[in-house]
């Protein structure tokens, strides 16, 4: 549905896109995740047609952004990080200016917009100037502009950023259920929103895309072995020796500072469940086992792992503020 | 078509809804009834002293043609405030990008704001015909005379919303873009004051390029091909220049 190949994109000396390349199957949601700055915003807006690329290729909905513009933005939906909104308009009025110019048919206008109002959760508001609405309905009034017209793909720059928890959730479910009628590209800088709503992600950094894979495999995939946490009561006893006896263990390393508090992280070869084993030679002997769990790494360890793996990138301008 | 409608409407609800249009008509009617009342009081005046000697004066070389050119310079003062808007506006809020993104082309886009700033524009002239009605119902001004000078004064507007969108649609601060419009107005106008002081090569130059200079002959009720023409190129040039200003900023992102 979305194919983007060797994009660049640079403004005088500054690279903001080097050879960006990804694909994007239909009904899927993609994930763009990179440290403000990355280019992830200058990609979005290539997509979108919003700015021609220096070099590479975009292909939206079968059609060349490039050569074929119009009929590739009649097939994108985008939600700009910046609400595109016209204060002096109401919210209803916006939305019909809306369907004007994306080519909605006249006699379909008003069923689509109230159905969009509904969906979005903004029909309550429908007489309000955009101007005097709270950052929330902005962000869904934007929401609904971009699915507006149905299309076929949606291009959602930081959809959730500004909302409070429970509208993050709502937009969250929304965005979700969007996927499979529509094919989605969001971007944002929060690494829970990732795992929690995309099928793939794709994390981009300095421009360049460093990582592109399911949110599941990318966290499995930079780890070589598993680690479990332990916690065990054993006052004076040598834990860490007893524990790293047990076959298949690799490491024990202490997981807190305080040396005391009984708790280590024990990392095994990739593959083998020593759970059992731990649990058994722990109680065994008569000591306490306080917890026991699977340690996984988490997105964000991933995420600075990769944004932080190139060795020449220059410092980044902007620190991530996730 | 159906697009360049829909720009134009959603310009001039916005005119309308913010009252920046009621302001600037305003603005417009009031010095306009100003010049008016001088002229036609100046007028009753001296056509009760030639009617003393026998002879007749001419409404609409008196009255008309007067007001219709100190029209011409109020224009040429308001203009800047409906035009500054119109790309700088969208560029600083952001709405631009909904508009660029959308499947409408660039020239869509400028002519649905040319045409609504021109609805103002319009608006703003179907205003003076109630004083100029006012001279229909006291006396018998000719009509050919005064249609040529609302063309006149259609055209050279045109030209002004040209230009002005060239200059909104280079800068995101509106109160720029209304300043330099201001300035080149000012600048397009007074250029043909030269033009009897600069000699013979540069003097019909200046004339030539001063804005206000073509629609003399239109207030004296002329339609001249020259003036036409002239206004028609600058309203294509500034629009053509619209499109490509448009286009670079597109590509310095």
């Amino acid at each position: 549905m979305i194919e983007v190949q060797h994009l660049t994109k640079r403004y005088g000396r500054v690279t903001a896109v080097d050879d960006v390349s990804f694909r994007v199957e239909r009904g899927e949601i993609l994930g763009f995740l990179g440290p403000n700055g990355a280019g992830k915003t200058t990609t979005m807006r290539i997509l979108t047609g919003y700015i021609p690329a220096t070099e590479g290729h975009a292909t939206v909905a079968g059609y060349d952004v490039f050569t074929h513009p119009t009929d590739a933005k009649r097939r994108t939906g985008y939600l700009p990080e910046t609400p595109p909104l016209y204060p002096d308009m109401t919210v209803r009025e916006y939305l019909e200016f809306v369907a004007r110019i994306k080519g909605v048919p006249a006699n379909e206008r008003k069923a689509r917009i109230d159905g969009v109002m509904q969906r979005t959760r903004v029909a309550d508001m429908a007489a309000r100037h955009c101007g005097k609405l709270s950052k929330g309905y902005r962000q869904r009034v934007g929401l609904a502009q971009a699915i507006l017209h149905n299309p076929d793909v949606l291009i959602l720059d930081e959809p959730t950023a500004g909302l409070d928890p429970k509208q993050i959730i709502e937009t969250r479910e929304l965005i979700r259920s969007l996927a499979g009628d529509h094919t989605i590209v969001l971007s944002t800088h929060i690494l829970p929103e990732v795992s929690q709503t995309c099928q793939r992600v794709v994390i981009i950094n300095h421009g360049r895309v460093v990582a592109v894979d399911t949110p599941q495999n990318l966290t499995a995939r930079l780890k070589g072995s598993e680690t479990i946490y332990v916690q065990v009561d054993a006052p004076g006893a040598d834990v860490a020796t007893v524990l790293a006896r047990v076959p298949g263990v690799m490491r024990v390393a202490p997981a807190d500072q305080r040396h005391d508090a009984g708790a280590y992280e024990v990392e095994s070869e990739r593959g083998r469940d020593v759970r059992r084993d731990l649990a058994r030679d722990v109680v065994t002997r008569g000591w306490g086992l306080l917890e026991l769990r699977p340690m996984r790494m988490s997105l964000e360890d991933v995420f600075l792992q990769v944004t932080t793996e190139e060795p020449a990138a220059p410092a980044a301008e902007e620190a991530p503020r996730a | 078509m159906r697009n360049i409608i829909a720009i134009a409407h959603k310009e001039l609800r916005s005119y309308f809804a913010a009252p920046i249009a009621y302001i600037i008509i305003g603005f417009f009617a009031l010095p306009f009834g100003v010049f008016f009342d001088l002229y036609v009081s100046a007028f009753v005046r001296q056509g009760l002293q030639m009617a003393q000697f026998g002879g007749a004066m001419n409404v609409n070389q008196f009255v008309i043609r007067n007001v219709l050119q100190n029209a011409a310079v109020i224009i040429l003062f308001i203009m800047p405030m409906i035009t500054m808007r119109t790309y700088a506006e969208e560029k600083r809020s952001g709405t631009i990008e909904l508009l660029l993104t959308s499947p409408v082309t660039d020239v869509e886009i400028i002519l649905g704001k040319f045409f609504g700033a021109l609805g103002v524009y319009v608006a703003m002239l179907a205003v003076t015909l109630l004083y100029i009605g006012i001279l229909f119902v006291y006396g018998n001004p000719e009509w050919r005379p005064l249609v040529a000078g609302y063309v006149g004064l259609l055209l050279m507007g045109g030209s002004f919303i040209a230009l002005g969108l060239l200059i909104s649609s280079t800068t995101n601060n509106q109160i720029v873009a209304g300043v330099v419009t201001f300035v080149v107005f000012l600048l397009l106008w007074i250029v043909g004051w030269f033009a009897d002081s600069a000699g013979p090569t540069i003097g019909p130059i200046t004339q030539y390029l001063s804005i206000t200079e073509h629609f003399d002959d239109f207030s004296k009720g002329i339609i001249d091909t020259k003036h036409v023409l002239y206004y028609l190129s600058l309203i294509t040039f500034g629009l053509f220049l619209t499109a490509k200003s448009v286009d670079s900023e597109r590509w310095r992102g």
